[in-house]
C-alpha cells in the first residue's frame, strides 16, 4: 500500500478516502483520515522523501558551562519514541531546544529529511516557525489569557472556520478534553493543562514532536495515568517523538529507543532493553540505575561462561562476545560487574545447599535495609557490597533481620560485564 | 491660569507619548527578548535622562538641534526654519527626556511575560510579530499603560529641558511649568498656586491609576 505521500494530504472529506490512504475508525465507526495526515494550507511546502530521517550532529557551547555534543540519527516519518535520558545538566534539554530551533548550536548540522534545519558552515538556521514541529514544555506554557479552545487553535493560522472546528474537535475528543473548551488554563488541573498543551501542539500536525519532561510537573497519580495514555495517543497519531526525561520509569515505560546523556555527551544509544540490560560503560550503568557496580577480573572462560573474581568471591556470567572492538572476553581482562537489585534472590542459609539452576550462590549477611513502598532494598555484604530488591512480604515471611546470614542467588545472564581499562 | 501654556503642554505631552509608544515599544520588546551581550549599553543610554540634570540634557539637545549641528542644518534646509526654540525641537527633547519613563515600564512588562510562552508561540509556527501582538502585548498591557501614563505625566511637568531648548515663546514653547515660574517671578502667587494645584492633582490621579492597574493584574 502506497502510504508514503499520504502524510501530506489535507484532511479529506469522507468520500475522498480511497484505500490508498491510511484510515482509522472513530467511536461511531465512521472512517476518517488519520489525524496525522497533514494539511497543505498549514504546511505549504511540498513532498517528503519516502524515508524521512532526523540527523543531528552538533555542538552547543555555554559561556562557563559544559559543551554539549550531540550525534543523533532517528527515523522521523512514522511512530517512534526516542527518549533522551540522563541526569540534570547532562545536555538533553539543550539538545531538544537545538532541535526545535530555540537555541542555535555553534558547530555541526541538523537535517530533517532533505531539509537543512541548521548548518554552521553554510550559515543556515531555520527558525522554529519553519520547522513544523510540536514542542511541549515542562510546565505546559499555556497562554493564560486565552481559553482552552483558543489555546488549542492558536497555531492553526488561516484555515477555514469549519475545518478549524473539526480539527479542534478531533483532538479534544482524542485527548479527553471535551467540555473544557471555555475554561481558562488556571481553571484546569495540572494533568488537564498538560493535555491541552499536547493538543495545542498536535492539532498543527507537526512532523516531529519534542517533549521536554512533559510529566515531571505533575503529581504522582496524574503522572502515572498520563504516562500510560501518552504512549497510546502517540501510537494512534503515528507521531515521531523525542522525549526528554530523567525519570527511569518514564524512559522504560514510554521509550522505544534510548539515548543516554552524561556531561554533555551521548554515551549510548540503542533500544531501551539493550541500554538498560547492557550499558556500555560505568557512567551509563549508573545512569540507568544498575544497583551494584563492582570491579572484577575474568579468571576463566569456558563453555561460553566467564568466571570473574570480585573481591574474595567468584561469579559466573555469560562470557561477553565481541567487546572492545571485536575481541571476545579473555582471561585477565579487567571488568565492571553490573547486577540489578531486582535480579538478586535471597535464600535463607540452609545446611546442605539444594540444587539450583542459578549459577551464583553467595553467602553474605544483611547490613541494612531500606523500605521502598511494597519492596525492601537489602544491602548485603558478600565480601563485596551487593544490593537486592525483595518484597516486604518475602522479607517478613523469611523472618529476616539485619546482620542475618543469607544466600544471594543470581543467574549468570543477569550479570552484565563492562570492559575496564 | 495660562490656558495657552496648558494647551502647549497638553499637545507636547500627547505627541511625546505617542512617539514613545510607537518607538519605545519595539525598543523595549527587543531589550526584553535579546540575548545580545552589549545590550546593557543600550539600557544605560535609555536611563541616562533620568539621572542627568535636565539642564545638561537640555544643553546637549540645544547644541544638537542648533543651526551649527548636522541635524539642525538638515532640518532647516528641509523645513525652512530653525529646530531650536520650536515646538518640534521641544518635542524631540521631550521624547529623549521621557524615554526612560516609557521604556523601563515597557521592558519590565515584557520581561514579566514568561519567555516560554513566546517560545511556545514560535514553535506553533507563529511569526515574531504576531507572537508580540497575540501573546506579549496582551499579557503586558498594564505595564504598557503605566509607561504611557508616566511619560505623559512626566512630559507635562518638565521644566529644565524645556527652558533650555524651547525658550519661552507663548503659544509655541511656553509650557505650563514655565508659566508657573513666570508667575512666581512676577510675584503673582495666587495664579502660580492654582496652576500648581492642577498639576499636582493630575500627577496624583495618574499615579493612582498606574498603581491600580498594576495591582489588578497581580
Amino acid at each position: 500500500m502506497g502510504v508514503s505521500c499520504s502524510h501530506d494530504e489535507a484532511v479529506a472529506p469522507e468520500s475522498a478516502s480511497n484505500g490508498r490512504e491510511p484510515v482509522q475508525r472513530d467511536r461511531a465507526g465512521r472512517a476518517q483520515p488519520l489525524p496525522l495526515s497533514r494539511n497543505q494550507e498549514v504546511c505549504p511546502d511540498g513532498v517528503e522523501p519516502v524515508a524521512t530521517e532526523l540527523t543531528a550532529e552538533f555542538e552547543k557551547h555555554f559561556p562557563g558551562g559544559p559543551v554539549v555534543q550531540v550525534a543523533l540519527r532517528r527515523p522521523a516519518d512514522a511512530f517512534s519514541l526516542t527518549v533522551l535520558f540522563g541526569p540534570s545538566g547532562s545536555g538533553k534539554s539543550t539538545t531538544l531546544r537545538c532541535l526545535a530551533g530555540l537555541d542555535r548550536p555553534e558547530r555541526g548540522s541538523i537535517r530533517f529529511g532533505d531539509e537543512i534545519w541548521f548548518d554552521a558552515v553554510r550559515g543556515i538556521f531555520l527558525p522554529p516557525q519553519r520547522r513544523r514541529i510540536g514542542y511541549l514544555f515542562q510546565d505546559n506554557a499555556l497562554f493564560p489569557h486565552l481559553r482552552v479552545v483558543q489555546n488549542i487553535g492558536y497555531g492553526l493560522g488561516k484555515i477555514a472556520a469549519a475545518e478549524r472546528r473539526v480539527r479542534i474537535e478531533e483532538i479534544t475528543t482524542l485527548l479527553g478534553l471535551a467540555g473544557l473548551e471555555d475554561r481558562y488554563p488556571r481553571q484546569l488541573s495540572g494533568g488537564q493543562q498538560q493535555r491541552v498543551a499536547l493538543a495545542r501542539a498536535l492539532v498543527c500536525r507537526p512532523r516531529l514532536l519534542l517533549l521536554d519532561e512533559p510529566l515531571s510537573a505533575l503529581d504522582a497519580p496524574t503522572r502515572e495515568h498520563l504516562r500510560r495514555q501518552l504512549r497510546h495517543w502517540l501510537v494512534e497519531l503515528r507521531m515521531s517523538t523525542i522525549l526528554v526525561t530523567h525519570d527511569r520509569i518514564e524512559a522504560l515505560a514510554l521509550g522505544d529507543h534510548l539515548v543516554v546523556f552524561d556531561a554533555g555527551r551521548v554515551c549510548q544509544s540503542g533500544s531501551v532493553q539493550e541500554v538498560f540490560s547492557a550499558p556500555v560503560d560505568r557512567a551509563v550503568a549508573r545512569i540507568v540505575g544498575v544497583d551494584t557496580i563492582e570491579r572484577g577480573m575474568i579468571v576463566q572462560v569456558a563453555d561460553g561462561l566467564a568466571t570473574i573474581q570480585v573481591g574474595p568471591k567468584q561469579l559466573i556470567a555469560l562470557a561477553p562476545r565481541r567487546w572492545n572492538g571485536g575481541r571476545d572476553a579473555q582471561v585477565d581482562a579487567q571488568v565492571y560487574v553490573c547486577i540489578r537489585a531486582e535480579d538478586v534472590l535471597l535464600e535463607k542459609k540452609v545446611a546442605n545447599t539444594s540444587q539450583s539452576s542459578a549459577r551464583n550462590h553467595l553467602l553474605g549477611h544483611i547490613r541494612s535495609v531500606d523500605r521502598e513502598g511494597a519492596m525492601m532494598r537489602v544491602n548485603l555484604d558478600c565480601g563485596f557490597p551487593l544490593k537486592a530488591l525483595v518484597t516486604h512480604q518475602a522479607y517478613q515471611n523469611m523472618g529476616l533481620r539485619e546482620r542475618d546470614e543469607v544466600v544471594a542467588v543470581i543467574k549468570a545472564p543477569a550479570i552484565h560485564l563492562i570492559a575496564r581499562d | 491660569m495660562d490656558f495657552e501654556a496648558v494647551w502647549v503642554s497638553m499637545q507636547l505631552a500627547l505627541w511625546t507619548t505617542i512617539t514613545l509608544f510607537v518607538f519605545g515599544l519595539p525598543l523595549a520588546y527587543w531589550l526584553a527578548v535579546t540575548r545580545w551581550s552589549l545590550k546593557f549599553l543600550i539600557e544605560a543610554i535609555v536611563v541616562v535622562p533620568m539621572i542627568l540634570p535636565p539642564t545638561v540634557l537640555g544643553f546637549y539637545i540645544l547644541i544638537a538641534v542648533g543651526p551649527l549641528s548636522p541635524l539642525g542644518r538638515t532640518y532647516e534646509a528641509v523645513v525652512g526654519r530653525s529646530l531650536a526654540f520650536s515646538f518640534e525641537g521641544l518635542w524631540l527633547a521631550s521624547v529623549l527626556y521621557s524615554l526612560p519613563f516609557a521604556v523601563r515600564p515597557f521592558t519590565a512588562a515584557f520581561a514579566g511575560v514568561d519567555r516560554r510562552l513566546v517560545e511556545a508561540s514560535w514553535c506553533l509556527g507563529v511569526s515574531r510579530l504576531r507572537t508580540f501582538l497575540r501573546v506579549a502585548f496582551p499579557l503586558s498591557w498594564a505595564g504598557i499603560l503605566t509607561g504611557v501614563i508616566l511619560s505623559f505625566a512626566h512630559t507635562l511637568g518638565e521644566f529644565g529641558v524645556v527652558l533650555m531648548v524651547g525658550g519661552n515663546i507663548p503659544g509655541v514653547t511656553r509650557t505650563v511649568s514655565i508659566s508657573i515660574y513666570d508667575e512666581v517671578q512676577a510675584v503673582n502667587y495666587s495664579q502660580a498656586a492654582m496652576t500648581s494645584l492642577v498639576l499636582l492633582a493630575f500627577s496624583f490621579l495618574a499615579l493612582s491609576v498606574t498603581h491600580l492597574v498594576n495591582r489588578k493584574t497581580l
